[in-house]
């Protein structure tokens, strides 16, 4: 993997990948499986008997739990070892993140301590604040919260109205305004504040100790799931922050809260693999237990069905997220080879990936949503009752759509970031959109045929990568700058990227594991599959923006995007059922 | 005192167990574990550790098994294991086993050691037992807990209807059951970290031969399902027990 070019982020729109040069699941090293072995123990042992307790906002009970992660080095896995952590590699952080993702409130509470809470001292903090804050964070000593959103400013967040006055003598500023749904609110000890410093435009970031004369905290917020989660108000009166306390330089807050919650949204990605295969797991237990008209329901063709798509989906998920992480890691090791700091290197790094980030965070949170609904309705009347843990997850699987940017605001970053880097020339996309649009008719369709199997999944991908092409040329020539106005066809265009990341990510995968192993048996199942729901998803999506775009040749578009979505039809009944036999003998997630 | 922990690399516990056309085992899929009783017996061991760090000089475990099974010696040396060795043999039955673990612990003079009553794959409990005879040191088995008071080994083993309390001299034999310490360890991050830099020293088998061969292996049968009765019906229940079960 070295030695290839790294890919830029959105770039695979216009690259072909080897399959040598991704990163699959298959491939964690013995040290990775036994962190997260750990992880795995740690919520077995200490979270899993504790959930209802948590559920009723024993606040105290969190704290402990979060101490005893602390304890067992958990909160120190994403920190460097120089402060105290264990400098992981960016895929075993999100192998951690996925396996704490299964435990409900505590993921929450915990992966908020972890990333937001400690990730923007860890990477944009001097030598001095890294040393009082970071290293008593990554053993759990001091509990850490984020503190962007407001009243008037959630998903516009720079347009917060916190305000920082600097001192006469230049020693402290003076901080007021008011914060919420803060996540750790009732405990954090020390806060990550984005407010602006006197009149500017932009914000700035501030450390800020709870214990701070003028800090107060609200009580905690009723929510509809994650109730273990402490969420609360917090207001600033007149609190004297230290000048020290400045986080980066003045005016670097806005780029400081986007770079983080590229990392959050990535590492959600990562939290919901793990939530989702705790409720597969949950419903097939489930379904091999509950016995209807004489037979385990498990043996039903609809529930099979259900068992296979969930399974599918959070493969195809799993398969992207790692692909990336690993990505991520050659990057990071990439700008530290170029003398950059770690703490720089690593934030840079999963920054510049903000294309991916956002397909994963959307993909994974609707992934999610998919997952948990049909795992109620596998568990039938007892899926509605709080006594089962799905119940639970049902509930708290919905704020993975609203939190870390919505997946609205998701959806436009995908195009629009992917847009913006290849208009700073990091990728032809407008050049290959242009060879496409000027020749639509000769556009080179793959029509399947006697190909091999991973070859015809190649040429749909390809297929859909071209549909992808052809709408943003269609979408920017019809609209131009007016395009982010026109927020329907971006949602569609996105879509269409989302699918060809995740579909393409899970046939490397495939492919890979067919060249490990020799036979990728069951996993063809469920590229085949994919592909095929996929390839009618892209249709479908294409379509809907074809017909509304203002385009003269609308009807040429039409025809090109239907020829791009023929594919061959495949036994997905027989395919889905080998899949849900598979899960059904095993008990438990295991692909 | 030196505390040496044997133990053993068994399928995880919730593994369904399949076996291949040739009636070998099926090991397609098997998440690998340290044997239950063994991980308890490595706990309480860091626990004495732990809590007498001046006479307690260090914990080791032994393995006899293939190299396959580094994973599992390497998941103990993460709990909190000092060192460890692996006779590098496909551990063939009881006997061999004991007859391996007799070379190591000869060599190396370990004081206490620790056997967990019995392996979760093949449930034989006769390591401990043979053990301690080719050794010539006193074994004592259901073992429930081990606490050292005033430099003395003081061991609780289970009896019909209660418990007693026993000293031995070392160095000694304990088998091990449940009881022995709550919860096994988790390992941690640190504990991870360090256990790539610990040595797993690697000997070679003692010259012995297995005394048993597994001649072929037996599924147990199907349970039967579950009869529910009306329980506005109990002449039902008296019925079956009475005529079809004959047990009343």
């Amino acid at each position: 993997m070295e030695n290839t070019e790294l890919l830029k982020s959105g770039e695979f729109l216009v690259r072909e990948v080897d399959p040598a040069d991704v990163f699959i699941p298959e491939e964690y090293d013995e040290e990775q499986i036994m962190i997260a072995q750990t992880c795995k123990d740690f919520l077995e042992a200490e979270v899993y008997p504790k959930l209802e307790d948590l559920d009723k906002g024993d606040r105290e009970l969190m704290k402990e739990l979060l101490k005893k992660s602390g304890d067992l080095g958990l909160m120190g896995i994403s920190v460097s070892e120089e402060y105290g952590g264990f400098g992981q590699s960016f895929v075993t952080q999100m192998l951690a993140a996925e396996t704490i993702g299964a435990a409900y409130s505590f993921s929450v509470a915990f992966m908020a301590h972890c990333g937001i809470g400690t990730l923007p001292i860890m990477y944009y903090g001097n030598e001095d604040q890294r040393q009082r804050y970071v290293t008593k964070q990554a053993t759990g000593e001091l509990l850490g919260a984020y503190c962007l959103t407001e009243p008037g400013a959630g998903s516009d967040a720079n347009s917060g109205k916190t305000n920082a006055v600097p001192s006469e003598d230049g020693s402290h500023y003076i901080l007021n305004g008011q914060k919420m749904w803060i996540t750790n609110g009732g405990f954090a000890d020390t806060q990550t504040v984005f407010a602006k410093i006197e009149n500017d435009r932009v914000l700035s970031a501030f450390i800020v100790d709870t214990d701070s004369e003028g800090v107060v905290v609200g009580p905690d917020e009723h929510k509809m799931g994650i109730k273990g989660s402490s969420t609360t108000q917090i207001y600033y009166n007149d609190v004297k922050v230290p000048a020290e306390n400045l986080l980066g330089q003045r005016g670097q807050g806005f780029r400081i809260a986007l770079s983080i919650l590229h990392m959050g949204r990535i590492k959600l990605g990562a939290n919901v693999l793990g939530a989702s295969k705790k409720a597969i797991t949950d419903s097939v237990r489930y379904a091999n237990e509950r016995k209807q008209f004489g037979t385990q329901i498990a043996n039903f063709g609809a529930i099979k069905h259900k068992l296979a798509e969930m399974v599918i989906r959070t493969f195809a998920a799993e398969s992207s997220i790692y692909r990336v992480s690993k990505d991520i890691d050659c990057l990071i090791e990439k700008y530290v080879a170029e003398g950059c700091d770690k703490g720089k290197a690593s934030i840079d790094a999963i920054a510049h990936y903000a294309v991916e980030a956002a397909i994963l965070k959307v993909y994974g949170s609707e992934m999610l949503d998919y997952v948990v609904d049909e795992a109620v309705q596998v568990h039938g009347g007892m899926g509605y009752s709080s006594e089962m843990d799905i119940e639970r997850g049902y509930r708290d699987s919905r704020i993975n759509r609203i939190f870390e940017g919505t997946n609205e605001i998701n959806r436009i970053l995908v195009v629009d970031t992917a847009m913006k880097r290849a208009k700073k020339g990091e990728y032809g996309l407008f050049e290959e959109a242009e060879k496409l649009a000027g020749n639509i008719a000769g556009i080179d369709v793959y029509k399947g045929g006697d190909d091999d199997f991973f070859t015809e999944k190649s040429g749909y991908i390809k297929n859909m990568k071209r549909t992808a092409l052809l709408l943003l040329n269609a979408a920017s020539t019809a609209y131009g700058r007016k395009l982010v106005h026109e927020q329907e066809i971006l949602n569609n265009i996105s879509d269409i990227i989302m699918e060809i990341y995740v579909a393409e990510s899970t046939a490397l995968r495939v492919k890979k594991i067919e060249s490990l192993k020799g036979d990728a048996g069951i996993f063809r199942d469920i590229l085949d599959v994919y592909v095929y729901n996929a390839v009618q998803d892209v249709r479908r999506s294409a379509l809907d923006a074809v017909y509304s775009l203002d385009a003269d040749n609308k009807d040429e578009l039409v025809k090109a995007v239907s020829d791009l979505s023929e594919a061959a039809g495949v036994n997905v009944k027989a395919c889905r059922r080998r899949i849900a036999d598979k899960l059904i003998e095993d008990n438990e997630y295991k692909f | 005192m030196k505390i040496l922990v044997c133990i053993s690399n068994v399928p995880d516990t919730t593994t369904k167990i399949k076996f291949t056309g040739d009636n070998e085992l099926d090991t397609t899929g098997i998440q690998w574990v340290i044997n239950p009783w063994d991980e308890l017996s490595l706990t309480r061991a860091l626990e004495l550790k732990d809590s007498n760090p001046g006479l307690i000089e260090s914990v080791t475990v032994a393995h006899a098994g293939p190299a396959s099974s580094e994973p599992t010696i390497r998941k103990a040396l993460a709990i909190g294991a000092d060192s460890a060795i692996r006779v590098n043999a496909e551990p063939l039955d009881a006997f061999f086993v004991a007859a391996q673990l007799e070379k190591v612990i000869t060599e190396e003079n370990f004081d206490i050691v620790l056997c967990g009553i019995e392996s979760s794959d093949f449930n034989g409990s006769t390591v401990g037992g043979m053990l301690a005879e080719f050794l010539g040191y006193p074994s004592v088995s259901a073992v429930s807990g081990i606490n050292i008071e005033n430099e003395d080994i003081v061991i609780k083993r289970e009896i019909d209807g209660g418990s007693e309390l026993v000293s031995v001299p070392v160095p000694f034999v304990a088998i091990v059951q449940k009881g022995i310490a709550i919860e096994p360890r988790i390992a941690a991050m640190r504990g991870i970290m360090m256990a790539r830099k610990k040595p797993i020293k690697v000997v070679e088998p003692a010259d012995v031969n297995a005394l048993t061969e597994v001649s072929s292996y037996e599924m147990p049968p199907e349970k039967e399902a579950c009869k529910f009765i009306d329980p506005d019906n109990p002449e039902e229940l008296i019925d079956i027990l009475q005529n079809k079960e004959k047990l009343i």
